[in-house]
């Protein structure tokens, strides 16, 4: 924890000091926010909906063998083909080999968390597999060979200017930081890819179980052409995101848009089930849906089982006061922002515990559609830092004294009195402005009042006879 | 109306950092006719400890707090996020003591932040203060959200007479202390801060009100820094003023 705390706080620091950063994210934040605020006003019971959409994910998780087997057996059913995969590395050799197999040689890509969770570009690209995200913000940051730094705003760090520059050396020519004309760039640059990729890759947002039907939500339609135009479609997701019924996925359909992008809906909600039939003029000859793990399934039934009701939406994000001042990269993780701390503590092979992170504001948990309790997660991290010694030795040491202090009245009341002496040489006018230890994280931008020299508890006396 | 005795748990930070607060509170209560007790050997909720991961030395903290209060009729703390400690976090930190876990309950029952106390339960918005200024008010996060707790201190200071309120954009928005996050991210917390402090400025009033001394200490600490200092008060401080202390203008 130490070494991701002291990594964290450097790339914070860097953070805070862009300046171009800093502006992207006021705004796209902020966008965001209102217009979720809006989007939740034109429902007739939101609290009614977010509670029913809770109640669907936590029953559905713990009963998650029972709807993945169902799942698996209406894919089949419907021409898919079902993969299950224990861990990131096997996920990416089972898409490795179905690649190889068929002899693909390029790959389109939809947006997909699960697919950087995995790290799969560079093994595909390493397997001599050309590799290219169609989804605008992925695509951004593919050329600018970066990590998304939001879940569903990938590119919210760039400005305008920053990603004409970078469509301007993709396409070769000069184009100016005005987003109609690149996003008809990119429009154009993309569509080809289409026509030429052989494997298209996509996310799910849901899969459900009763019907076998895979869910993406985009708003760019890109997500059609990926999961359309090759002739093998391969989608990945977390074990987590199956519902059982197409009734839980209108609960879930009224409900993601508004948080993640305040709209009602997004321009697409795309329902795939099974490839191109007999007698169908298009669609892929092949679906195959990967399910992985990767450290889900161990958190079910523990204190982090809620976080299992993420819906990807970002919206805890966008409300944090930390993410919106260090960004999504800080984080370093696949994903960032108070979610992100307690899904990178379990998945894949090098978690860690960012829990330390975080004001405990409890903003994350009022927005979160699916109402999973952040704060309380984070505590529970903290916890498991302590319990893991991950702390340093002088926080530990230090948080121990003070326990002995705070049980022990006559302790505390001498703390407060070596604190008034040892304060002395600090003090001045009236503050203490320079202190040395972990201290001066304090006094660095704040000063502190000094311990007053005549506490509550030796005033109360005088007080009591007051009355 | 309510109870006519009240036991105070003043928090390490107004015993320690800001007796005043602790002063003003009893002063309010009493002026409403309200007499107040002050269990002795009083420390600290323990809420330092629970957030950075102690559990086992915040619930020996949390035992001697509850023995210590659990006597009294009913309990005022003048800080949001202490109450919220004692009303909903001891119930985590004895989850699995169900002993623990019922007192912890039925001190958490009759436990009251100070204006929700006011308010809920002596039924007061008019406190009969008087307080000559314009004051903007920054809701703590864990009164606001935490204890769910949005309306009683405007309320409570819209109704203050010669006091004008000014809205503070973004009130909402958390003001980056979040306890010892403030010494570990220092400069996470400071960005944090600034931006409360530009909103805080642009609302254009002298004083800046909350209703917990670690965020006041926070914002306060911060706006020490900048040119123009604005005042800093506990709404305790604010309600506790009456005619003859409001004499400075």
């Amino acid at each position: 924890m130490t070494d991701s705390r002291s990594a964290f706080i450097a790339k914070a620091r860097g953070a805070i000091e862009d300046r171009q950063l800093q502006e992207a994210l006021d705004l796209a934040t902020g966008r965001f926010l209102t217009l979720r605020r809006n989007a939740f006003r034109s429902l007739p019971d939101p609290e009614g909906l977010r509670e029913r959409a809770r109640a669907i994910k936590q029953r559905t998780i713990r009963e998650l063998d029972q709807h993945l087997e169902r799942l698996a057996t209406e894919i089949q059913r419907a021409g898919g083909r079902i993969h299950f995969a224990a861990d990131d590395r096997e996920c990416v050799d089972i898409i490795l080999r179905l690649a190889k197999e068929r002899g693909v040689r390029s790959v389109v890509k939809s947006k997909s968390m699960a697919s950087e969770e995995i790290h799969l570009n560079p093994a595909l690209e390493g397997a001599g597999i050309t590799v290219v995200e169609t989804d605008l913000g992925e695509w951004i940051i593919q050329l600018a060979k970066e990590t998304p730094s939001h879940i569903i705003a990938p590119a919210i760090h760039k400005t305008a200017r920053q990603v004409a520059e970078l469509f301007s050396a993709a396409v070769k020519r000069q184009l100016p930081p005005d987003p109609e004309a690149l996003t008809a760039a990119a429009r154009q640059e993309l569509r080809q890819k289409f026509f030429q990729a052989d494997m298209g890759i996509s996310g799910a947002n849901f899969a459900v179980a009763e019907t076998g039907t895979i869910v993406i939500v985009t708003n760019e339609g890109n997500g059609r052409l990926v999961t359309t135009l090759p002739r093998i479609h391969v989608a990945i997701m977390g074990m987590e995101k199956v519902i059982p019924t197409l009734t839980d996925l209108m609960v879930f359909l009224q409900l993601l848009a508004r948080s993640a992008t305040g709209q009602k809906m997004s321009v697409y909600t795309s329902l795939i089930r099974g490839p191109r039939r007999p007698g169908e003029t298009d669609g892929p000859e092949e679906v195959h849906l990967v399910i992985m793990d990767n450290g889900r399934s161990r958190q079910v039934g523990g204190p982090l089982e809620e976080s299992l009701n993420c819906l990807r939406c970002g919206a805890c994000l966008n409300v944090c006061p930390v993410y919106k001042e260090v960004g999504g990269h800080t984080y370093d993780s696949t994903y960032p922002g108070p979610i992100g701390i307690i899904l990178t503590s379990f998945l894949g092979h090098e978690p860690k515990n960012l829990g330390g992170a975080s004001t405990l504001c409890g903003a994350c948990l009022e927005v979160c559609p699916v109402k999973i309790d952040i704060p309380r997660m984070l505590l529970t991290l903290r916890h498991e830092a302590e319990q893991g010694r991950e702390l340093p030795r002088g926080e530990r040491w230090s948080f121990r004294a003070a326990g002995l202090i705070l049980r022990s009245p006559v302790l505390y009341r001498l703390a407060a009195r070596l604190g008034r002496i040892f304060q002395r040489p600090f003090l001045h006018d009236g503050y203490l402005d320079r202190l040395p230890g972990p201290g001066a994280g304090w006094t660095r931008f704040r000063d502190l009042p000094p311990v007053a020299a005549r506490p509550f508890h030796a005033r109360w006396k005088e007080l009591e006879r007051e009355s | 109306m309510g109870p006519k005795s009240v036991a105070l748990f003043a928090t390490c930070l107004v015993d320690l950092f800001y007796p005043q607060v602790g002063e003003a509170t009893v002063r309010l209560l009493r002026r409403l006719g309200v007499r107040v007790t002050y269990p002795a050997n009083q420390t600290c909720c323990g809420q330092p400890l629970f957030n950075n991961g102690f559990h086992e030395e915040a619930a020996r903290v949390a035992r001697q707090t509850i023995a210590l209060l659990e006597p009294a009729e009913c309990i005022v703390v003048p800080s949001g996020s202490c109450a919220c400690m004692l009303k909903k976090e001891y119930l985590h930190l004895f989850q699995d003591d169900p002993e623990m876990h019922q007192r912890a309950a039925g001190l958490g029952r009759k436990t009251y932040e100070l204006s929700d106390f006011l308010v809920r339960v002596l039924g007061r918005e008019d406190v009969g203060a008087r307080f000559t200024g314009t004051a903007t008010y920054h809701p703590s996060c864990h009164l606001l959200r935490g204890l769910g707790i949005a309306d009683a201190p405007t309320r409570l200071l819209q109704r203050v007479q010669g006091l004008t309120l000014h809205e503070l954009p973004a009130a909402e928005n958390c003001c980056g202390f979040g306890g010892s996050f403030a010494v570990k991210f220092p400069e996470v917390s400071n960005a944090i801060l600034q931006e409360k402090i530009r909103n805080i400025r642009s609302s254009g009033a002298e004083i800046l009100v909350a209703n917990d001394c670690g965020c006041l200490m926070h914002m306060g600490g911060g706006i020490r820094r900048t040119p123009q200092p604005i005042r800093t008060m506990h709404l305790a401080e604010i309600l506790a003023g009456d005619a003859t202390t409001d004499t400075h203008r």
